[in-house]
């Protein structure tokens, strides 16, 4: 069990360890789906549905069934994160068809984000329970949240810019994550 | 519909010009995550190259078995296997880096890559051709990483594979171990083969 304080991995995982910012997960949405900020903003909410939905089945998993057989447990967690998102697109598909079509091919991709997948481990190998679990996932959630839309928002505005011809695209979008990434550092000694 | 290229193009293409991570942005979290010393960089190479050899010799040799509705989480399954027989090999034989790379292990499964891979050659390619295929690309995605990994390590604490490069009066940029300083990286290093890819075309029409 860890003795972290609810409001200690909240926080953590939204700022100071930023999924996205500080560990690298969840990058593909990240580039991909970053250039508009309301694309980003739905794309962050679907991801912390997902997300908390993933914390809840891999603490199931954890403490009733994975117990005996630790080592199964890379692919019992990748096999529940891709029905859970085949479940999720399904249900949304018929209880709330609009926001079925906004979200598009992003809720198939989730299978294999990382962030996701990254979630279910983190939270084993700190041995959360389970509200630190939900506190933990939804801090995450939010967290890359507030990366896509901060990323999308320079976007955005930098796109009538007049900038190299080479920059243009991924160099430049890894140059603007590295100064987020940088910005974000500032708050490595709150906690 | 059977892409034609010789064994040597298979081996060859995905080492440089489809180069996993410098060209086609696949498993850019490894690549970035743990590419703060080049050693780490080796461990994970190492691992994701076993991964991908292994799922794509199996993959290719039960192609006929496996069912077209099925075939993305059957190949996830493959993966998933391999990648828990990494984790325990690295586990018993390499504990420190083990420690080092942590969660990382277990995040290989969802490296887009060797699904990539899996999806778009093994399965319709025989076994001997997947194979080289699959050395290809993890060759490629080797030297990506080392070559990220050379960067941060030389300029982040001044040594390579722990042997200090520089003398005494040589400031280390922390900046380039931290999370920051992987984004920054591969940054430049797109940008400057955006540059030579830029050069080699004006010189083409030239």
């Amino acid at each position: 069990m860890s003795d972290q304080t609810l409001f200690s991995i909240f926080f953590s995982a939204m700022i100071v360890n930023n999924f996205t910012l500080a560990m690298f997960l969840g990058l593909c949405p990240f580039m991909g789906v970053s250039a508009r900020v309301e694309t980003a903003l739905r794309m962050g909410l679907a991801n912390i549905f997902v997300l908390v939905l993933t914390s809840l089945s891999a603490w199931v998993l954890n403490t009733y069934i994975l117990g005996e057989a630790p080592y199964l447990r890379i692919i019992s967690f990748i096999i529940v994160v891709a029905s859970l998102v085949q479940i999720v697109e399904m249900v949304v598909k018929k209880i709330a068809p609009v926001l079925f079509r906004q979200l598009g091919i992003f809720l198939p991709l989730m299978t294999t984000n990382c962030a996701i997948f990254g979630l279910a481990i983190f939270q084993t190998n700190r041995g959360y329970d389970f509200l630190q679990g939900i506190v933990f996932a939804i801090g995450a959630g939010l967290g890359l949240t507030l990366a896509l839309v901060l990323m999308a928002s320079i976007r955005e505005s930098s796109e009538l810019s007049d900038i190299p011809a080479i920059a243009k695209g991924t160099g430049l979008t890894l140059i603007i994550a590295g100064s987020l990434s940088l910005a974000f550092m500032g708050f490595a000694g709150v906690l | 519909m059977v892409r034609k290229t010789t064994p040597p193009q298979d081996l060859i293409r995905g080492i440089w010009k489809e180069n996993p991570v410098l060209v086609q942005m696949l498993g850019l979290c490894p690549a970035l995550a743990v590419t703060n010393t080049v050693k780490n960089a080796l461990a994970m190479s190492a691992a994701t190259f076993f991964v991908i050899c292994c799922s794509s010799v199996l993959v290719s040799s039960c192609k006929s078995f496996i069912p077209k509705e099925v075939r993305i989480s059957s190949y996830i399954l493959v993966i998933a296997t391999f990648v828990t027989l990494a984790d325990m090999m690295l586990q018993a034989y390499a504990p420190v880096q083990h420690k080092e790379l942590g969660a990382f292990i277990a995040l290989i499964v969802v490296n887009c890559m060797i699904l990539g891979r899996q999806e778009a050659f093994s399965a319709r390619n025989t076994v001997f051709r997947s194979l080289l295929d699959a050395v290809g690309t993890g060759i490629g995605f080797t030297i990506a990483l080392i070559m990220m990994g050379g960067f941060r390590e030389i300029l982040g604490t001044g040594s390579f594979l722990d042997i200090p490069l520089f003398g005494p009066g040589f400031e280390p940029w922390v900046v380039m171990v931290l999370p920051a300083g992987g984004f920054l990286t591969l940054g430049f290093i797109l940008l400057a083969m955006g540059y030579a890819e830029q050069r080699r075309k004006a010189g083409e029409s030239a």
